[in-house]
C-alpha cells in the first residue's frame, strides 16, 4: 500500500500529462497541474522553514560551535517573515504588493538581501580565476582547445580584444577577435550545445519513462 | 534611513569579500544574515504569490485548487512519524507531473527542434538567383552538422569507442571542449560584471570616489 499508491499516482499523473498533448480537451491539465505544483511548493517551504528553525534552535540549545551565528540566522528569518507576512510599513493596505517600495520587506531586500547575494556570486570570480589557473594548464589537446575557446570568448567581449586585432583587414575580418568569438559561439559552440541538449533530452525522456512506469522508485525512499 | 541602509549594505558587502582573506567572524555574520534573510524572503514570496495569489484568491472560481492544497497539506504529515508515509503522495504527484511535462517538452524542444535546426540545406540554387550561399555560411553549417553528429557519437556509450566510431567520438570531444570553454568564458564574464557592480557600489555609492 505504502509503495503502490504513490506509484499509481505517479503513473496516472504522468500518463495524463502525456495524453493531454494529443487530446485538446485535456489541454488545460498542464496549467492546472502547474498551479497545484506551486501550491504544494508553499507547503514544502513550510517544512523547509521549520527545518531551518529546528536545526538552528538545536545548535543553540546544545551550545555547538558558532552557535551565536544561529541566533543571527533565526532573527534574520523571523524579521523577514514578520516584515513580509504582516506587510509592515507598506504604503498601501494589506492588499498592496508585498514588495511595494517603502515597505520594510522592500528595504531589507534592497539593503541586505541584494548586496549579500550579488557579492556572494561575485566572490566566485576569484575562485573561478584561481581554479582556472590550476585546471587550465594546456596538458593535452582537449584542455588546450578549452583554454583557447575560453580565452577568445573572454577577449572578444572586452575592448582590449577589439584593440588587439583592429588592424586586421576587412577581407579577413573573421580573424578579428570579436568576430572570431561570435563565430565560435555560433558554430562549434552551437554544435557542442546541440549535442549536449539532445543528449540531455534523451536522458530526461528515458528517466521520465522509468519514473512513470514505476521502474525508478528511489524517490519513495525506504519501505517504512 | 537611507544613510543607514547604505552603510549596512557596505558593511555586509565587505563582510562577504573579507572571505578572500580567510574565514572570519565578519564573514560568518554576513553569511548567517544571508541564510536567514534569504529563507524568509522566499517563504514570504511563495506565501503571497502562490498560496494567497493562486489558491486563496482563486478557489471560489476553481474549487479543484483544493486538491492542490490538500496535497500540500499531506506533505506536512511528514512531521507525524506514524502516518509520515502519506507525505509520499504529494511527492508522487510532483514526480509524475514533472515526468509527464518534461517528457513531452524535452522531446519537442531539446530533440525535435535541435535536430530540425541542424538538418538544413547548405545552400540554395534557383533559376532567379543561381547558386546562393557564401562559402563562410557553408563551412559554418558543415561545422554545426559535424559537431552535433560527432558530439552525439561521443555520448553513445553502448559501443566501444574504437576505429571509425572512436575517431568520430574524439572529434566530438573537441567540439564539446570548445563548448565548455565558451560556457566558462561566459560564466567568468557574468561573475566579473557582478564584481564590477559591487565595486561600483563601494567606490561610487558608498565612498563617492567615482562619479
Amino acid at each position: 500500500m505504502r509503495q503502490q499508491i504513490p506509484l499509481l499516482i505517479t503513473f496516472i499523473v504522468g500518463t495524463l500529462l502525456i495524453v493531454s498533448v494529443f487530446i485538446p480537451p485535456f489541454g488545460d491539465l498542464e496549467t492546472t497541474f502547474n498551479i497545484w505544483f506551486d501550491i504544494i511548493a508553499v507547503f514544502a517551504f513550510f517544512l523547509g522553514g521549520g527545518n531551518l528553525l529546528r536545526v538552528h534552535i538545536n545548535k543553540l540549545r546544545k551550545r555547538k560551535r558558532d552557535w551565536g551565528f544561529s541566533i543571527v540566522t533565526i532573527v534574520g528569518f523571523l524579521v523577514m517573515l514578520i516584515a513580509g507576512l504582516f506587510k509592515i510599513g507598506n504604503p498601501g493596505d494589506i492588499a498592496s504588493a508585498v514588495d511595494a517600495p517603502g515597505s520594510l520587506f522592500y528595504d531589507i531586500f534592497n539593503s541586505v538581501q541584494y548586496p549579500l547575494s550579488a557579492t556572494m556570486y561575485s566572490l566566485l570570480a576569484f575562485f573561478v580565476a584561481s581554479a582556472s589557473y590550476r585546471a587550465f594548464r594546456a596538458k593535452n589537446r582537449e584542455a588546450t582547445l578549452l583554454l583557447i575557446a575560453a580565452f577568445i570568448i573572454l577577449l572578444g567581449r572586452t575592448p582590449f580584444g577589439v584593440m588587439l586585432t583592429y588592424w586586421v583587414p576587412d577581407s579577413t575580418s573573421l580573424l578579428q577577435i570579436p568576430n572570431l568569438a561570435i563565430w565560435i559561439m555560433n558554430s562549434p559552440n552551437l554544435a557542442g550545445q546541440r549535442a549536449i541538449m539532445i543528449g540531455i533530452g534523451l536522458g530526461v525522456i528515458s528517466m521520465s519513462l522509468r519514473l512513470i512506469l514505476g521502474i525508478e522508485r528511489s524517490y519513495l525512499g525506504g519501505d517504512k | 534611513m537611507e544613510h543607514f541602509a547604505l552603510w549596512l549594505s557596505a558593511f555586509l558587502t565587505l563582510g562577504i569579500l573579507s572571505f578572500l582573506y580567510k574565514d572570519n567572524p565578519w564573514y560568518k555574520l554576513s553569511e548567517a544574515i544571508f541564510v536567514g534573510i534569504s529563507a524568509g524572503f522566499w517563504f514570504v514570496t511563495l506565501f503571497w504569490d502562490n498560496l494567497v495569489g493562486k489558491f486563496w484568491d482563486g478557489w471560489q472560481d476553481e474549487p479543484m485548487l483544493f486538491v492542490g492544497a490538500a496535497l500540500g497539506f499531506l506533505m506536512l504529515l511528514r512531521l507525524v512519524p506514524k502516518i509520515g508515509w502519506i507525505s509520499r503522495w504529494p511527492l508522487a504527484f510532483i514526480v509524475g507531473a514533472t515526468s509527464g511535462l518534461w517528457l513531452m517538452n524535452y522531446l519537442a524542444s531539446n530533440i525535435m527542434v535541435q535536430v530540425q535546426a541542424t538538418i538544413q540545406p547548405l545552400f540554395s540554387i534557383s533559376y532567379a538567383s543561381g547558386f546562393d550561399a557564401g562559402w563562410g555560411a557553408i563551412i559554418s553549417s558543415l561545422v554545426i552538422v559535424v559537431g552535433t553528429f560527432t558530439g552525439l557519437v561521443y555520448f553513445f556509450f553502448s559501443k566501444e569507442h574504437k576505429g571509425a566510431f572512436g575517431g568520430a567520438a574524439r572529434v566530438g570531444i573537441f567540439f564539446i571542449m570548445i563548448t565548455f570553454g565558451a560556457s566558462f568564458g561566459y560564466t567568468v564574464m557574468s561573475r566579473m560584471s557582478l564584481l564590477i557592480g559591487r565595486m561600483d557600489f563601494l567606490l561610487g555609492d558608498w565612498l563617492g570616489m567615482i562619479g
